[in-house]
């Protein structure tokens, strides 16, 4: 039962895979940029002392955490336009399953990053006269990051893994692609064999890069 | 001519921590230039009452007075309540010094140094490094300006310390146990910079356990137990002629070993 192997007929789609592939990084790019900056919000709120604030933010933790993306996506999709009197694109709804989902975890991520850091930090800011946002900018925050870079690889990984859950509403994505051109030219072993590929030549230079960003932040140590 | 009114002025300050009361009526006027050296047992509610002055701890009921103000609203049950903004400024008038010095990890020498004059007080940039330079030069560490603190000594650690808060021209310092977490071999360098510090005419309150450094640096001398100033007076009165036995008693265990 050998197979043949036939990427011709995968390459002989290369422009639809550049289309998805296109697709991707601008679904990726913008869940990154959007997970990130909501979870810094998220978890700036988890930390703050008043409850009004405090208790919103862990709800929508606990909400978005605890539900698929999946769900979240179809239901941006799906569901919402009837709530709403107009129409939400694939890129959207995408977009905004993904990015909330992130936030939530991201948020988790900056709130255990700022808790971990020494109250002595703290101190040593108030004292020369910093009010607590200074403190949080100048002194917290960059400490934090630097611990939670790890974890924040991870994430932006997940992300980029989870764009292919837009598949689902037919976004122009590259796992939506491939099974386009699986379908079309019967052969899901090689289309699905270089979308793999093509996600790990994506991912892996971006593991490389956060690699020797920690380095390079780990020299005051 | 002396100024006849205090620059602090403490009122019947208390603090508890839970149902353990640390501080049980504090009464202190510090007026500008002294330098006054707090002495107790641990858990005598020293290091508490230092950083109720500065407001790192919020005081249980009493008052506290910068310069003829006094500071916070009155509220319920003889407290009173105290909003950040109104205490940034005030600490901003009185430095401290930790015992574990709390510098910025992620910042040089010269940064940590300028981080107060260039963020609170938005001096321009070369302004604030030149300020900074200088008061490295003060605590004799110029050299080192972009050394991060990882790559100092403790000593050196706690005299960038010391240059930071020296950068936000304090009326107060205040230094908590300054040489309590540092090697026996590497004290004598800091406490040597805040002696400078004192021949400057500084206003500065320490707590220590350096009974021979409060004896040659302070000009009034507090003993504290429970709570309480058990025994104040010059450092000839209190260190040399104790008239509580439980300053005698205290003075005795330090002594204990000497050569």
């Amino acid at each position: 039962m050998g197979h043949r192997w036939d990427f011709a007929s995968v390459l002989d789609n290369h422009e639809a895979l550049l289309a998805g592939a296109a697709g991707t990084l601008r679904l990726f790019a913008i869940c990154l940029a959007l997970g990130l900056a909501l979870g810094l919000l998220v978890g700036l709120a988890r930390s703050a002392r008043s409850a009004w604030i405090r208790l919103p933010a862990g709800a929508f933790v606990e909400f978005f955490r605890n539900t698929p993306v999946l769900v979240q996506i179809l239901w941006f999709y799906f569901a919402l336009p009837i709530l709403l009197p107009f129409e939400v694109g694939k890129l959207a709804a995408a977009a905004l399953g993904i990015s909330l989902n992130s936030a939530a975890f991201s948020g988790e991520i900056f709130r255990g990053g700022i808790q971990s850091i020494e109250p002595g930090q703290w101190e040593g800011a108030r004292a020369i006269g910093m009010t607590p946002a200074q403190a949080m900018r100048r002194v917290i925050l960059p400490q934090a990051v630097r611990r939670m870079l790890p974890a924040l690889t991870n994430r932006a990984i997940e992300i980029f893994k989870m764009t292919t859950l837009a598949s689902a509403i037919a976004y122009v994505e590259l796992l939506q692609q491939g099974r386009l051109i699986a379908s079309l030219n019967f052969n899901p072993i090689e289309a699905y064999t270089a979308i793999a590929i093509l996600f790990f030549c994506c991912l892996w230079p971006l593991v490389r890069l956060t690699y020797f960003l920690e380095r390079r932040l780990a020299r005051s140590d | 001519m002396e100024d006849p009114r205090p620059l602090l002025r403490v009122g019947a300050l208390a603090k508890s921590f839970g149902a353990n009361a640390v501080l049980r009526g504090i009464d202190l006027d510090v007026r500008r230039g002294e330098r006054i050296a707090i002495l107790g047992a641990s858990g005598s509610g020293k290091s508490t009452l230092l950083r109720c002055l500065n407001f790192m701890e919020i005081p249980g009921s009493g008052t506290i007075e910068l310069d003829g103000v006094v500071l916070g609203r009155p509220a319920a049950g003889g407290a009173r309540a105290y909003r950040e903004p109104e205490l940034v400024p005030v600490r901003q008038r009185i430095g401290m010094v930790f015992q574990q010095f709390n510098l910025f990890p992620h910042m040089t020498a010269l940064g940590n140094v300028m981080e107060g004059p260039r963020v609170v007080r938005r001096m321009p940039a070369a302004e604030a490094r030149d300020r900074a330079l200088a008061e490295l030069a003060r605590v004799g560490l110029a050299e080192k300006a972009d050394a991060y603190p990882a790559h100092l000594s403790g000593g050196q650690k706690q005299r960038v310390a010391i240059a930071r808060a020296l950068a936000m021209d304090p009326e107060v310092l205040l230094f908590d146990e300054p040489t309590s977490s540092l090697d026996p071999e590497l004290v004598g360098e800091v406490l040597g910079t805040i002696q400078s510090l004192a021949r400057e005419g500084r206003t500065m309150l320490l707590v220590t356990h350096e009974l021979g450094f409060a004896y040659h640096v302070a000009t009034r001398v507090l003993f504290l137990a429970d709570g309480r100033i058990l025994e104040q007076g010059t450092p000839d009165e209190v260190l040399k002629a104790p008239r509580m036995e439980r300053t005698r008693a205290f003075i005795a265990r330090h002594q204990e070993f000497r050569l």
